[in-house]
């Protein structure tokens, strides 16, 4: 690894924050574990959230919904409690093939301070053996965007078997393809078994235990990997497996821990890697140079700036990120390149004062900012589409690349005289 | 508490966003947690608006809790009034805020800020949106005309003063915003209306909207309620207050266009509009009399909106289109008698809820070829293979269209016709699948005009019939008709208790019957079998209760 940059100073910001809250994880969780419900317990601004945010999705056998907080319930603590096993019963006697049961905090519900861990405990004696009831916070006033996925996982954690097997365990949603090619890939290096949290199926948890290496593939996750290491799992440090670089590391990363023979990681990872940049080179020509600016948003911005700027040629103007987590971000820190301005958290309008002064050539964002920066003559990339994307990997190295090539290419092709 | 899986309506503080986007020069302070801003979205994306809303949020986190979130409001309120330098404020809270009580309002007032501000008290768990953006524009006419509000026992103006006054009558059009339906190109078509009967518009509100605008709403001659939803408060409080008459009719449709014209000129003491100007300014009469339009006498359509659009949507499938009404229901609470009076007039019963699922299992029981309804009952309606338009809020991306496209008028009563007739099968192709049902291409419920029409295949393997009668699990649980059904494949239709058993030359008569109207057939032949006391359905009792219901 290359010695570590200087970093000019953190910029740390507040004021207004133009982010989504935990609960949007809900959008993506309910498909990776299809036999999960998911309960938000707030207020109809929370149930306008989720159903804005998953689009047409809701109309599918719904998998998520909101107990709408009432007047009622906002009188009597007690009475809440009583309302919400009645809204329980209701909803596991409609869906009886529901396994697991998460009840996810909301603003509303943590500034009543409705307890919703004792509730879970309670609705959970009640239905043992047939649905296990969990709980998260994914308020925005604790949590931002994918932080309610590193709430749910957390949540499950105590539920893992326990097993000192030695296994590899992958940390963090991945898209179902991708997972089986990772698979596939440290099948050929002879690295197993390999398990994934959170599992396709709710009810098929991995174990953990003191033979348990983690390996992140998302950087959110920082409860979660707390969670785990108490349980006796160490993690393998590791950039995160986004782009060529990234990927590479990470696999090896791993193979090193499993006492893998170098040679090996070379003659299954050095084609791919070679493959992955012939992939890379037209999308390289056509970002390299062009400088990027990214919002806070998801906490995968830095791994994101790393690839742009180390394997795709594009300059850094800011990295924003809504929550730097040091110990898990230290191998992305350390590949920055030299006096990368970071930014933690954000003041909004002064952060786009940065940007309008800064005109930038690409700037990553979320929806709320994006078509406003187009009309300014400002190219975007909205930010949500990286988490519900397949971008992991070497493989994904050159499709990773295009999402952020599509814009620009875009307003080349496009003419109006 | 109450199990929702989907709101028809936000909550409060975003009716008054859309007041607040949909103006100029008016800026909201909105005390909320982080995670609120998603909002944003439902302007830049949805209405594709090309800069973000006027609202500055104080987006407070956990730690500020600890704090002094009342300073965290304060300084909020004096940047944004210092960046946006706006010509009135709006301030108020979000669910959450309005749990910790900051009083933002009331800060806001002690402190100088040398613009007009609006306190909006917005109870977040008892109302919904378009409450939330009916009682803002109020609230915020009622601040700016405080000034102007005539000394009690004033007398009313005389709606002609503009006789008197040597000019043209004008009106003010109230109650189009951002997210409405097709707000844009109704105020279009109206302003245009208006214009060639020799009416001026005064001021459009709240879209486009300045605060130094409504100040002039009282120099009207009549008030326009476009959209009661949003413009009916204010309207009926402009009434009290300057005496100002207000035109009621919606002018959706072309009888409502012609009513709204007359009614018009009623007010404003105008010569009463040409008998015929309809037939002349929309080609929807003549499309509707063409034999083409035959086959769609009686076609059954279910109805499910807001107040305004459901109404008006009624009164064309039964009077202008043939239609036979055979739902009809809203979400707006507040206008529900309006529905309920509606509903009446065609014999039903108005559906009032914003339950989804209640509005589900009515449109499944009422099994009707058509749906008008909106972005949900589309895919309500897809579910149970039903066509369907969307006519009303809420909406999604699709229904902010970049071409002319008015609900309202001669030309939105055009629009109509298409787009509720689109869904539709065409009418050769629907005799041509009632008399050769063994084509490999053209199979049950294919719609080829459509592109997307029913898969051939897909429609062949499973019965569309049954999952229209049955609904989805999670409905006919909540009927109690299925027994906790997990599975999408719907049960045969002998397992309902207390029906005739089908028997299998019973089925199979079921089956030739044209798949738009047999779930209604289904239902038809039980009734008449229950009613009857005839234990099992065979070809004969389909044929028996054919006759029995076509007297």
């Amino acid at each position: 690894m290359a010695s570590t940059p200087t970093l000019p100073p953190l910029l740390r910001e507040s004021g207004q924050r133009e982010v989504f809250c935990g609960l949007t994880s809900i959008v993506w969780l309910h498909r990776r574990m299809p036999d999960a419900f998911f309960l938000v317990v707030g207020s109809r601004t929370c149930a306008h959230l989720v159903q804005s945010a998953a689009g047409v999705m809701i109309f599918a056998e719904p998998r998520f919904g909101t107990a709408i907080l009432g007047e009622r319930d906002l009188a009597g603590l007690a009475d809440a409690n009583e309302e919400l096993d009645r809204v329980v019963n209701d909803l596991l006697e409609r869906r009886p093939e529901i396994r697991t049961l998460f009840l996810v905090g909301s603003c509303p519900s943590e500034v009543i301070k409705l307890d919703l861990a004792k509730a879970a405990e309670r609705i959970n004696t009640r239905m043992r053996g047939r649905v296990r009831v969990v709980n998260y916070s994914g308020s925005g006033i604790e949590t931002t965007f994918t932080q309610g996925e590193d709430g749910a996982l957390s949540a499950l954690v105590p539920l893992l078997p326990s097993s000192d097997e030695n296994q590899l365990l992958l940390v963090g949603t991945l898209a179902d393809g991708v997972e089986d090619r990772f698979l596939t890939l440290f099948e050929r290096l002879g690295i197993g078994p390999v398990r994934s949290l959170p599992p396709r199926q709710s009810t098929a948890l991995p174990a953990v235990g003191p033979g348990t290496k983690l390996l992140l593939a998302q950087p959110f996750l920082s409860d979660t990997v707390r969670a785990l290491e108490r349980r006796g799992a160490t993690r393998l440090p590791s950039p995160y497996p986004l782009g060529v670089e990234g990927s590479r590391a990470w696999m090896a990363a791993a193979a090193a821990a499993f006492g893998v023979d170098p040679n090996l990681v070379a003659e299954v990872l050095d084609p791919l890697v070679e493959r992955g940049r012939r992939a890379l080179a037209p999308l390289r020509r056509q970002l390299e140079g062009k400088r990027l600016f990214l919002m806070p948003d998801s906490q995968l911005e830095i791994p994101l700036a790393r690839f742009l700027s180390r394997e795709c040629g594009m300059e850094l103007v800011e990295v924003g990120t809504p929550y730097l987590d040091r110990p898990l971000m230290a191998e992305e820190l350390a590949l920055l390149p030299e006096g990368t301005q970071l930014s933690e958290g954000q003041d909004l309008e002064r952060q786009l004062e940065r940007v309008r002064a800064a005109r930038p050539d690409l700037v990553v964002c979320g929806l709320g900012i994006a078509n406003p920066l187009e009309a300014e003559g400002i190219a975007t990339k909205w930010s949500i589409e990286l988490v519900f994307s397949p971008i992991h990997g070497i493989d994904q190295a050159a499709d990773l690349a295009e999402l952020f090539a599509r814009p620009l290419h875009r307003r080349q092709l496009l003419k109006w005289n | 508490m109450e199990l929702t899986l989907w709101t028809y309506e936000g909550p409060p503080h975003v009716g008054a966003m859309r007041i607040a986007a949909s103006m100029e020069g008016l800026h909201y302070v909105l005390h909320a947690p982080q995670g609120d801003t998603y909002a944003d979205l439902l302007f830049t994306m949805i209405e594709r608006r090309d800069r973000r809303p006027p609202v500055t949020y104080t987006t407070f986190q956990a730690r500020d809790l600890g704090g002094d979130t009342a300073e965290l409001v304060k300084r909020s309120i004096q940047q944004a009034v210092d960046r946006f330098q706006p010509e009135a404020l709006l301030v108020g809270e979000s669910c959450t805020a309005e749990l910790i009580q900051d009083q933002p309002g009331a800060l806001a007032g002690g402190m100088n800020l040398g613009v007009p501000v609006v306190n909006l008290e917005l109870p977040a768990y008892s109302k919904k949106e378009n409450w939330g953006a009916a009682e803002t524009l109020y609230q915020l006419c009622r601040t700016l005309l405080r000034e102007q509000l005539p000394a009690p026992g004033t007398p009313r103006p005389s709606p002609d003063r503009w006789r008197a006054e040597g000019r043209r009558p004008r009106v003010n059009l109230l109650g189009p915003s951002l997210l409405g339906f097709r707000c844009r190109d109704d105020i279009k078509e109206i302003r245009g209306l208006l214009g060639e009967h020799g009416i001026d518009v005064n001021v459009v509100a709240p879209m486009g909207a300045r605060p130094a605008d409504l100040v002039r709403l009282p120099e009207a001659d009549a008030n326009v309620c476009l959209y009661p939803e949003v413009a009916g408060p204010l309207c009926s409080w402009l009434e009290r207050q300057f005496g100002t008459p207000v035109v009621r009719t919606v002018p959706i449709g072309v009888g409502a266009t012609r009513r709204f014209l007359a009614e018009l000129s009623t007010v404003l003491d105008l010569e009463a509009p040409e008998a015929n100007e309809a037939d002349l300014r929309s080609r929807m009469p003549w499309y509707s009399r063409s034999v083409d339009s035959t086959y769609l006498t009686g076609k059954r359509v279910f109805i499910f909106a807001d107040a305004t659009h459901a109404i008006a949507a009624a009164r064309i499938a039964a009077d202008e289109l043939g239609f036979t009404v055979v739902g009809l229901g809203t979400y707006s609470r507040e206008l529900a008698r309006e529905v309920r009076a509606a509903a009446k007039e065609l014999g039903l019963e108005a559906l009032i809820t914003d339950d989804y699922l209640a509005v589900e299992k009515a449109m499944g029981e009422a099994a009707p070829e058509l749906v008008l309804g909106t972005q949900m009952e589309r895919h309500s309606a897809k579910r149970l293979g039903i066509p369907c338009a969307v006519i009303s809020a809420p909406l999604h991306v699709q229904d902010v269209p970049a071409r002319y496209a008015p609900q309202m008028g001669w030309e939105g009563a055009n629009v109509i016709f298409d787009s509720w007739v689109h869904p539709l099968m065409m009418g050769l192709e629907e005799h041509l699948i009632g008399m050769f049902r063994h084509d490999f291409e053209f199979v049950e419920g294919h719609r080829s005009h459509l592109a997307e029409g029913a898969p051939p295949r897909q429609a062949a393997a499973h019965e569309p019939d049954v999952a229209a009668v049955a609904g989805s699990s999670m409905a006919a649980a909540a009927n109690g008709t299925a027994a906790a059904g997990a599975t999408a494949t719907l049960a045969p239709p002998t397992v309902t208790e207390g029906t005739a058993v089908w028997s299998a030359d019973g089925e199979a008569a079921l089956r030739k019957i044209p798949f738009f109207v047999r779930g209604k057939v289904k239902t038809n032949t039980e009734t008449f079998a229950r009613d009857h006391g005839v234990a099992a359905i065979t070809e004969e009792v389909l044929y028996d209760a054919k006759a029995h219901y076509s007297k």
